[in-house]
């Protein structure tokens, strides 16, 4: 593997009794695109938080470049940018405003911040809207918006929880390209999805989480040929079940 | 600390104040129609609703001539405000007052002549004064009385002495150094200054509500995951609230102008007051994030904030200075709007300098307060809010 960008040993972590996460080990490198997939609860979001420092782990050891995401979360924060699964965005304000103030949270310069947004805009078609107010987005405007707020201070490591959630499909495909595209540089990302063939078109590795343990973990192409099937959806439902898990 | 996030958010929060409608009410319209109605109803507008105070006197004066005691009373007398009785002794005018026969009464010592001899002969040397407290008494159920009749007596006072010079030190004392211009006031001229705590303690359930919602919808983890440090969101907050209460002034200040409020006070006064309601809104931030941290929806934060908001409502604004009584006095001294309220009535009402005792105990009250309350909220919210 080439330079590692994330580097997960053995992480547990707990709520009370229920245990999220257990002996998870995991190597991200860097430039690569990787999706993080399972069922709802598996601990997909809650490996996200950690990386980013928001959840801190019960044990284990987890390095974002190169930095401990106990002791060093202010340098971690630097190099990542975050797409919440819900969203995050101000609906008072206007896409353009938005955007610029992830840009101000970043200090990115304001000369460059200007070229970036209006860059971004143009890429995921949103420069006609950029100056209305959020609350009249639709859902898929406002998940292009979040992405767009995600990537403005030019993240080494973007980590993606769910971007495409309740957009059409033409919106999907569009953010797709725009990702291929993104993931084509030196940047790192890591992909949250429950779209499988999402995660087949972007990543280059994919794991999948089930009860808090990684059951799989390779290129999307080999896990199919491991497991004798079509795509990574059959993969997917083969290694978790058909059986809905979602706690109530 | 970096500064373009920290304007950032200021900037954020400023546009929503005046984006939201909800917020804008509040912060803004709520004020404004505040005095407006208030000022309306108050006499602040229109119609003579001018008050005549009963004032007994009792003379001790035992002073060669007296005259200086006669030339006070004449001096009380000549203020139209005022209605003057004579009292034989103290008993029976001490029975009057407690039958509500006058708003207040005032006793003139037997060394007053004395007193006012020794100013006149070494006006300048104080150590050869002799010393004099006249007593004042006022009805505590007339809060336009115990309001206006102090200064009324003080400025009597000052006439009989120096003439129509505010600022000398004189040897008779009232306790106080309130000084105002006998011109005819309305309730509303009395009130004005407990209004502005009264919009300001508002900023509780506005940081409340702001918090509790950016915490529902993702927005502090989103920023969470920034490179913003506790301090830059926290100076940010305090910034920008301390904005809001300055605009809450303005609207109130201006307002009341408008329909013919005139404080009697100079532009350090009125700036004095600007700087006792901006340290004020520090505790009502602090306040607020208590909420924020304690609620967990957006209701329970409005809810809660009133849990602050009612006592200081009560206790420490125009609405306690409107019906108070010995118990509401004292819960008051524990209520930082009580100071803030007292402060700008002490500015604007009497007259008093910026650095008179009382406004600037008032102002270091309220800042005590405020730092103890913003501390505690933030490192509440730090450690159990912000989840």
């Amino acid at each position: 593997m080439d330079k590692i960008a994330i580097e997960i040993k053995d992480l547990r972590k707990d709520y009370g009794d229920v245990i999220a996460i257990e002996h998870l080990d995991l190597d991200v490198a860097e430039g690569e695109t990787f999706g993080l997939l399972g069922p709802n609860g598996a601990g997909k979001s809650t490996t996200i938080n950690i990386l980013c420092g928001l959840l801190e782990p019960t044990k284990g050891s987890v390095r974002v470049g190169g930095y401990d995401v106990k002791t060093e979360p202010g340098k971690i924060k630097k190099l990542i940018g975050v797409c919440p699964q819900e969203m995050g965005v101000f609906p008072y304000l206007t896409g353009r405003e938005n955007i610029e103030f992830f840009g101000n949270m970043n200090a990115v310069p304001k000369k460059e911040l200007k070229s970036r947004v209006e860059k971004l805009l143009e890429k995921l078609s949103l420069t006609e809207d950029a100056d209305r107010r959020v609350k009249t987005y639709s859902g898929g405007m406002k998940r292009r918006i979040s992405l767009v707020m995600t990537l403005v201070s030019d993240p080494k490591i973007a980590f993606l929880d769910e971007p495409t959630t309740g957009m059409d499909p033409q919106s999907r495909r569009a953010v797709w390209e725009f990702l291929k595209e993104l993931g084509g540089d030196s940047r790192t990302i890591i992909l949250t999805t429950h779209y499988m063939e999402e995660a087949e078109y972007l990543c280059d590795r994919v794991g999948i989480i089930d009860h808090g343990k990684l059951i799989a973990l390779g290129k999307p192409s080999d896990l199919m040929r491991e497991h004798n099937v079509a795509n990574l959806e059959e993969v997917f439902l083969k290694l978790t079940g058909r059986r809905i898990k979602e706690a109530a | 600390m970096n500064g373009q996030r920290v304007i950032a958010i200021v900037g954020k929060d400023l546009k929503k104040t005046v984006r939201e409608p909800a917020m804008l009410f509040l912060i803004v319209l709520f004020p404004l129609m505040l005095t407006l109605v208030f000022g309306i109803s108050m006499g602040g507008v229109g119609g003579d609703t001018t008050q005549t105070f009963v004032l007994g006197v009792v003379n001790h004066d035992s002073g060669p001539s007296a005259s200086w005691s006669t030339r006070f009373i004449e001096n009380l007398t000549a203020n139209p405000m005022l209605d003057i009785q004579s009292y034989a002794d103290d008993n029976s005018a001490a029975e009057a007052l407690s039958q509500g026969k006058m708003a207040a009464l005032v006793t003139i010592p037997d060394n007053f002549d004395e007193s006012c001899a020794s100013f006149q002969e070494h006006p300048t040397n104080e150590s050869l004064w002799v010393r004099a407290t006249l007593n004042v008494s006022v009805d505590k159920g007339s809060m336009i009385a115990t309001q206006a009749i102090p200064p009324l007596i003080q400025q009597a006072l000052v006439a009989t002495l120096v003439g129509q010079q505010s600022n000398v030190s004189i040897p008779v004392s009232l306790g106080t150094a309130s000084l105002v211009q006998a011109e005819r006031r309305s309730v509303f001229f009395y009130m004005v200054p407990g209004v502005f705590a009264y919009g300001t303690i508002f900023i509780i359930m506005e940081v409340g509500q702001s918090f509790t919602v950016e915490r529902e919808e993702g927005l502090l983890r989103r920023m969470n995951t920034t490179p913003l440090t506790s301090s830059e969101f926290m100076t940010a907050q305090v910034l920008s609230n301390m904005v809001i209460a300055i605009i809450q002034v303005i609207v109130v200040f201006a307002t009341a102008f408008a329909i013919g409020y005139r404080p009697e006070s100079d532009a350090s006064g009125i700036a004095m007051a600007f700087l006792i309601v901006s340290v004020f809104s520090l505790c009502c931030v602090g306040l607020g994030l208590i909420c924020a941290t304690v609620a967990k929806s957006t209701g329970a934060a409005t809810g809660l904030a009133f849990v602050f908001i009612m006592p200081m409502m009560f206790f420490g604004t125009f609405v306690s200075a409107a019906a108070s009584s010995p118990i509401s006095t004292e819960i008051g001294r524990f209520m930082p709007s009580q100071y803030v309220t007292d402060a700008i009535t002490s500015l604007f009402s009497r007259g008093a300098p910026v650095t008179s005792q009382s406004v600037v105990v008032d102002l270091a009250v309220v800042l005590v307060f405020s730092v103890v309350v913003l501390i505690a909220g933030i490192v509440l919210f730090r450690k159990y809010g912000n989840r």
